[in-house]
């Protein structure tokens, strides 16, 4: 049983590892993805009914809503919501992920990413900024403003770039970012910067006017967190491949929709385990307390899947002081912390802090249990109201209940018992 | 007393090592109005210990393993409640980290491996429900195992010995407290020089008191091999004690090789023997308090350790010297009148084993706590000597081991002290690797509240000069303190009786 | 390696409880590693599961 579980773990590594992330394109989600029609809203996290949603995600929703026309304002986009007129479903069941509430509508501009060793593709919107932000359930006339902008203005500026160049390979930028201070989640400011300098040109070669295009290159340049979502496509572009390898107890995703917490695991396929959220534990922007806060929420978390952002988190002292940790050694704790409960080392994404070790890569549910480890996951906090954005940032944990579930299922389909 | 409140609080999934938990055991204990503290996780043995203690209620008797337990007997629900309320606050303080901040250190054996590449021996010391899982994990890893838990079941000790057997590992302890390996000293243990006198032992401070001894002699220790109370025992039946004589037989620098265990089953050890008699080395055994056994020719018997140690050194044992005997009758000549009982309080539970035996061996009585056979259990009722182990459980519920705190026997030494009918006080002063940094110190500032006239104090040292506390420093505290010395825990019994047979 | 051959090592020690006993051998210079340890949260049914799942 041991050498069957460890050499499907093998295999799942290896598919990992052997992923090449490119992004290719940036189009309309309902071109971009099968599947994706009208009056179709996808989230972040496991699945869920709108009764027990969120704030935030119920705002967010209703926002789309109108955004989409399928509502004229909010009040009655959410009670077309409510009355299940609206069908909801999890970002992940159409290849792709979205950062905290996670909201995918057929009009939003989506990025592709491709894995090219395998073929796959994975999906996510493009990150609107701080503030108020649909992501963080916001849903004025600014937010949907900001949103047909990124529809009509900057989706079609990168799709024109992406096609010039031929596609950006991305596996590299992470490498560097890592050196450079990022851990992907919490912090992309070195791979945004590369991500601009990769891009520009293209950007430059494909625009029509100075004016579009400056105001395109601002847009990237004023928001160091531009590359979250490029990072959380490239996650989902490489654990897909990972999916439903018999007899691994590696995860292939973990997500969040502000209500559940859920994974999936390779050996039990497309089953969700899922346990109520807990609540982020981190620093708040001034005038805000942990009483503002909504728990836990979004697919970000895919980034971790890969050994990223929390697993990643010696490559950034800057963000362990961001959860309350000072040190660089605190830092590197975290990710010393994360090697125990991972099957093995990424050989492509070295940490220099830990002499470049390899970040930590697949976690395995078996040993997260035998650990008592939960993985500890880099995170934005949202306010609880819809409509307020982000408060603040800290780290959280996978509920334990998750791994319990998901190793129960396990073994019923290894006829273990 | 009777109107104590007796409080607990369980706090869920709260873990701490039992050192740390027993330092803030000793600081709420120490708040006013508080009579006695303990905070333990809840493992079924530590329920035990401390429903015997009087210190469980309700809401501890339902915590589980996982669960910490905070217990108070205070004067009254107040006191208790501000105490349980203090000992949280204790336990929420963020650690000092062992002064090393951002320091890492592994959560998993598998994780410890690649960190210390080569690592060879598990050194264990969780609380024993644990114990044995963590042993299994580090055999399957090849590692050879010291346990210095107590409280691993029997069965679960036999199978480890067994799976050790089998992968041809050591499996030291469970209740291993000492080891010397190549000449590191592990856990409890004193630096002895090296030399080519191997020791398999089945207790801790029966191992440190003849290695010791050795090396006082002039002479050094190849290996001390520790094999936990329990190996001689029929249910074990001396699987590592038997691993442990191949492997010193095979061990070229070790010419002379000592067992010593308290007197194991005849079945067990006609099995030790038949080994031994296998072995072209010599040997000297020591089946404490044992003087006759059928022995093969390479081994000699010595009853106390003190022989044991004055064999392998191939020294005859000693006696008290005439300077010793006068001055006994010159102490027994200056005590007042019905001084008469000799008060022996242990901190190595062997010493204490080995009082006793010298006792038995005098035609004295003797009572205590853990009465060999032939010494009577201590109880109220009967006046006599006493000897007492105060590591035993009843001591040591949530208070650190004397050999570590003297806090412990310095209660019932204050007892002793005032004693009107106490004639001499009987110490063990361990010393080494682990124990108290200064016990002489601390024996002196007791020692210094004492009112003169009182009994006489007898103490030997357990250590080397190599160690951190250095044996010759101790002894001129205890000689500067007024306590009189002897070289070796028996010759102290031997002074002991003296004084007292000079009374009558 | 086998028993003798251990005797002959250096001893190189995995410290699983005390930390003190880490400290200590760490400060004479015995290669030290301290796991730090906690009782498994997860219940007697799972560790089962994990025992026959190999982990």
């Amino acid at each position: 049983m041991r050498e069957r579980i460890e050499k499907a773990n093998q295999q799942a590594l290896e598919r990992m590892f052997a992923a090449e992330p490119v992004l290719v394109d940036v189009r309309p989600a309902g071109e971009a993805m099968a599947g994706l029609e009208d009056r179709m809203v996808l989230h972040a996290g496991p699945p869920i009914a709108w009764e027990r949603m969120c704030g935030p995600l119920r705002g967010a929703i209703a926002g789309a809503a109108v955004f989409e026309g399928w509502a004229d304002d909010l009040e009655a986009a959410a009670d077309l919501a409510a009355s299940g007129a609206i069908a909801f479903h999890p970002n992940h069941h159409f290849d792709a992920v979205g950062p905290m509430t996670g909201i995918t509508t057929r009009s939003m501009p989506v990025m592709v990413v491709e894995n090219r060793t395998f073929g796959n593709r994975a999906y996510c919107t493009l990150n609107e900024g701080l503030g108020k932000v649909m992501r963080f359930g916001g849903n004025d006339t600014e937010v949907l403003d900001r949103l047909r902008w990124l529809a009509d203005a900057l989706g079609p500026a990168l799709a024109k770039a992406l096609a010039v160049a031929g596609g950006l390979p991305l596996k590299g930028i992470v490498a560097r970012g890592l050196s450079m201070g990022d851990e992907m989640h919490q912090r992309n400011v070195a791979c945004t910067s590369l991500f601009l300098r990769e891009i520009s040109p293209a950007l430059a070669r494909a625009a029509g006017d100075p004016k579009s295009l400056a105001s395109v290159l601002e847009f990237i340049a004023d928001n160091d967190q531009f590359f979250l979502n490029i990072a959380m496509a490239l996650g989902k572009a490489i654990t897909d491949p990972v999916r439903g390898i018999e007899g691994s107890t590696i995860v292939t995703a973990m997500s969040r929709n502000g209500t559940d917490f859920g994974i999936r695991v390779s050996g039990t396929g497309d089953d969700w385990f899922t346990a109520p959220v807990e609540m982020p534990n981190g620093l708040y922007f001034p005038g805000y307390t942990e009483e503002d806060a909504n728990p836990d929420m979004g697919d970000s978390t895919i980034v971790e899947t890969v050994g990223l952002g929390g697993f990643a988190m010696a490559a950034a002292p800057a963000v362990a002081g961001f959860v309350g940790a000072g040190s660089a050694a605190d830092a590197a704790n975290y990710t010393h912390t994360m090697y125990e409960i991972t099957a093995g080392r990424n050989p492509d994404w070295t940490l220099p802090s830990l002499d470049f070790a390899g970040a930590p890569t697949g976690i395995d549910i078996r040993k997260v249990l035998e650990t008592g480890i939960a993985p500890t996951i880099n995170t934005g906090i949202a306010h609880r109201e819809p409509g307020v954005g982000q408060v603040g940032a800290g780290i959280v944990k996978a509920p334990m209940a998750c791994f319990v579930r998901a190793l129960e299922a396990f073994a019923a389909a290894m006829g273990v018992t | 007393m009777s109107e104590a409140a007796v409080l607990n609080r369980v706090r869920p999934g709260f873990y701490l090592d039992s050192v740390a938990l027993m330092r803030h055991s000793q600081a709420v204990a120490a708040l006013p109005g508080v009579e006695t503290a303990a905070m333990m996780i809840g493992s079924e043995s530590n329920k035990g210990i401390m429903e015997d203690a009087g210190l469980l209620a309700d809401e501890g008797r339902g915590a589980e393993p996982n669960d910490l337990i905070i217990a108070v007997r205070a004067e009254s629900a107040e006191t208790g409640e501000a105490a349980l309320t203090e000992a949280e606050a204790l336990l929420d303080r963020p650690a000092a980290a062992g002064g090393e901040a951002g320091a890492w250190n592994p959560k998993s054996l598998e994780t410890a491996l690649e960190t210390l590449a080569g690592a060879n021996l598990a050194l264990i010391s969780v609380p024993g429900e644990f114990a044995a899982d963590e042993a299994r994990k580090a055999l399957a890893k090849g590692l050879h195992v010291m346990i210095f838990s107590d409280n691993v079941t029997i069965e679960d000790e036999r199978a480890l010995k067994e799976e050790a057997r089998r992968r041809g590992l050591l499996v030291m302890g469970p209740d291993c407290g000492t080891a010397i390996i190549g000449g590191v000293p592990l856990a409890f243990a004193n630096e002895v020089p090296r030399g080519a006198i191997g020791l398999v032992s089945a207790s801790g401070t029966g191992l440190q008191e003849v290695s010791c001894l050795i090396a006082r002699g002039g002479k050094g220790v190849s290996h001390g091999i520790g094999v936990g109370g329990r190996d001689l025992g029929d249910k074990v039946g001396g699987l590592m004690t038997l691993m442990a004589i191949d492997a010193l037989d095979a061990d070229a620098r070790t010419k002379h090789i000592v067992v010593i265990s308290k007197p194991p089953s005849d079945a067990v050890a006609k099995t030790v023997l038949a080994r031994v008699a296998e072995s072209p080395k010599t040997f000297t055994i020591c089946f404490l308090g044992l003087d006759t056994i059928d022995l093969p020719e390479n081994a000699v018997l010595a009853p106390t350790l003190e022989a044991a140690a004055a064999e392998a050194l191939g020294n005859p044992l000693s006696e008290l010297s005439p300077d010793e005997e006068a001055k006994a009758a010159e102490k027994a000549k200056g005590m007042d009148v019905g001084r008469r009982w000799i008060r022996a309080l242990f901190a190595g539970g062997t010493m204490c084993a080995e009082t006793q035996v010298i006792f038995r061996a005098a035609g004295q009585n003797i009572l205590s706590n853990v009465p060999i056979p032939g010494a009577l259990p201590l109880g109220d009722a009967i006046a006599g000597h006493s000897a007492i182990d105060l590591g035993a459980d009843e001591y040591t519920v949530g208070r650190p081991h004397p050999m570590i705190e003297p806090a412990v026997r310095n209660d019932e030494l204050e007892v002793a002290l005032a004693e009107p009918d106490a004639a001499v006080i009987l110490l063990d002063m361990v010393i080494g690797h682990g124990a108290h940094a200064d016990p002489a110190g601390d024996l002196a500032d007791v020692l210094k509240g004492a009112k003169s006239g009182g009994p006489v104090v007898i103490a030997s040292v357990t250590g080397t000069e190599d160690d951190p506390q250095v044996y010759s420093e101790q002894i001129v505290k205890l000689r500067m303190a007024g306590v009189m010395v002897a070289p070796s825990n028996a010759r102290a019994t031997a002074l002991a009786l003296a004084i007292v047979g000079h009374l009558a | 390696m086998d028993v003798n051959e251990f005797l002959e090592s250096d001893v190189r020690v995995v410290n699983i409880g005390l930390e003190s006993f880490a400290r200590e051998l760490g400060e004479r210079g015995v290669p030290t590693v301290h796991v730090v340890w906690a009782p498994r949260a997860a219940n007697a049914r799972i560790r089962d599961l994990l025992a026959k799942l190999g982990s």
